[in-house]
């Protein structure tokens, strides 16, 4: 069985299922709008939750929060279904796509056998769509890639039942229902101010722009604290999380300055123009953190404290990117 | 960041499979897509925690040799897994699998159970058994 879905590479594997999934169904949105849309921005530093041993900073909300909120903000009805036996989850991915329907799931990278080597570690937050089967393999509609791949059955099992944190336990979603009419404005506008709100007012230190901070003052202490080596792998993370397939760079404020452009021309607001810009150049001095660590890890940094340097760094980030979501967080939908 | 400025820094870290779009400004200010091949600050960042497990990989390998652990610690490491993870692959309970990352318990575990780690490992049986992991 055979559906004609049409793929398209991403940036994010979570924002291209979703429009490609949206796409199907005859509702074109760009990349950036579903990140946007589905409120993709965000900043945690997570001290106690170590992967490899080194704490997690996170520049995304939880993994499935973006399609949840752009398909509830869009009006799709979604369903969704976890097993805890894998055969019987293999079994209702073929009933699915016998009825046509494309599936979105997640499933862990490491045993994905046509990722690049370097980038397969224990991450199961990764999404993509099966849209077919085809002599016992499965096709494969996977964003990051440019074109459709395949799977056959043992190995797209074992993706879906990887373990460890975030384990996917075979979880897997449609479209249950389509919208009868979508209000675009309205769904632009409460994405904006939701990542605006999640950005400044978790009343934890670990979140937004008060984890960005904090993260400032630990980054500070780092050498102290833990010896240069490991020092250097704990920034070293930082970035590679900035960094790491999918975020379109710089921590998705790229991809964020362009939802805020495009949305400028949708709302017919100058003022989401000009934050689309300095969004930008916050996400350059992202890359300048990123540009700054490398070369402490590669012991070549001229600075004199260098942590103390990306500290600072990090402190300016912070409180140009509270203008900007203080700015986003008044945005009203002008004509609904 | 402008679309010219989109690095395009190749150390093979993506193995030539896809370019990995990155979002930039074009001549006009308008947000466009680049894909690109790498950046150095990234691929930089990336060796080096490659480097970092493949000390400790070598770490466990010596202890191994030497008779401290058991081969299924080497495996593990080399699996980029840790205790947690692998309990869970295992279906057992991390206290146990701690016991088995040592010699004197390897020695006396199950053929079914070896057989399981191995399958989990991705390796022979043979291989696993193997304790001067050659």
């Amino acid at each position: 069985m055979n559906i004609n879905f049409e793929h398209k590479q991403a940036a994010h594997c979570e924002n291209g299922v979703t429009s490609n999934l949206f796409k199907h169904y005859g509702l074109s949105l760009s990349e950036p709008m579903i990140f946007g849309i589905g409120s993709g921005l965000f900043f945690a530093y997570l001290p106690f939750l170590k992967v490899n041993h080194i704490p997690v900073t996170t520049f995304r909300p939880l993994p499935g929060l973006i399609f949840k909120r752009a398909a509830k903000r869009l009006g799709f009805e979604i369903k969704r279904k976890r097993f805890s036996n894998p055969d019987k989850a293999m079994l209702e991915l073929d009933k699915k796509l016998e009825q046509g329907i494309p599936v979105g799931m997640l499933v862990g990278v490491y045993h994905l056998t046509y990722f690049p080597k370097p980038y397969r570690f224990h991450f199961n937050a990764h999404n993509l769509v099966v849209y077919g089967k085809e002599d016992g393999n499965y096709l494969i509609s996977d964003p990051i890639m440019e074109t459709p791949t395949s799977l056959t059955y043992k190995e797209l099992r074992r993706v879906r039942y990887a373990r460890g944190v975030f384990a996917p336990k075979g979880h897997m979603y449609w479209a249950e229902k389509l919208p009868e009419k979508i209000n675009l404005n309205e769904a632009i506008v409460r994405g904006i101010v939701q990542t605006a709100k999640a950005m400044l007012t978790i009343p934890f230190p670990m979140f937004g722009i008060k984890g960005i901070r904090y993260l400032a003052g630990q980054v500070r202490k780092y050498p102290k604290k833990l010896g240069e080596n490991m020092a250097a792998q704990y920034l070293g993370q930082i970035v590679r999380s900035q960094e790491e397939i999918g975020t379109g760079g710089a921590g998705f404020r790229f991809m964020f300055a362009a939802f805020l452009q495009e949305s400028s021309g949708i709302l017919k607001q100058q003022s989401l123009h000009d934050l689309a810009m300095e969004m930008t150049a916050i996400g350059d001095l992202w890359r300048e953190f990123a540009v700054e660590t490398a070369r402490i890890v590669k012991k070549r940094s001229t600075l004199e404290n260098p942590y103390d340097g990306v500290a600072d760094l990090l402190l300016v980030i912070a409180e140009r990117e509270k203008k900007v979501f203080q700015e986003l967080r008044k945005i009203k939908n002008t004509n609904p | 960041m402008k679309k010219n400025e989109v690095p395009q820094d190749d150390a093979n870290m993506l193995e030539g499979k896809f370019k990995e779009p990155c979002y930039a400004l074009d001549e006009n200010g308008k947000y466009t897509t680049v894909g690109s091949v790498g950046w150095e600050a990234k691929n930089i960042i990336m060796q080096d925690a490659w480097d970092e497990v493949g000390h400790r990989i070598e770490k466990v390998k010596q202890q191994v040799i030497n008779g401290n652990l058991s081969p299924i610690a080497y495996y593990m490491e080399k699996n980029l897994m840790d205790v947690k993870i692998l309990a869970a692959y295992m279906g057992l309970w991390r206290w146990t699998v701690k016991r088995h990352l040592k010699m004197k318990h390897f020695d006396k575990l199950s053929h079914v159970l070896l057989a399981k780690y191995a399958e989990t490992f991705d390796i022979e049986l043979t291989l696993l058994k193997n304790k001067e992991l050659n």
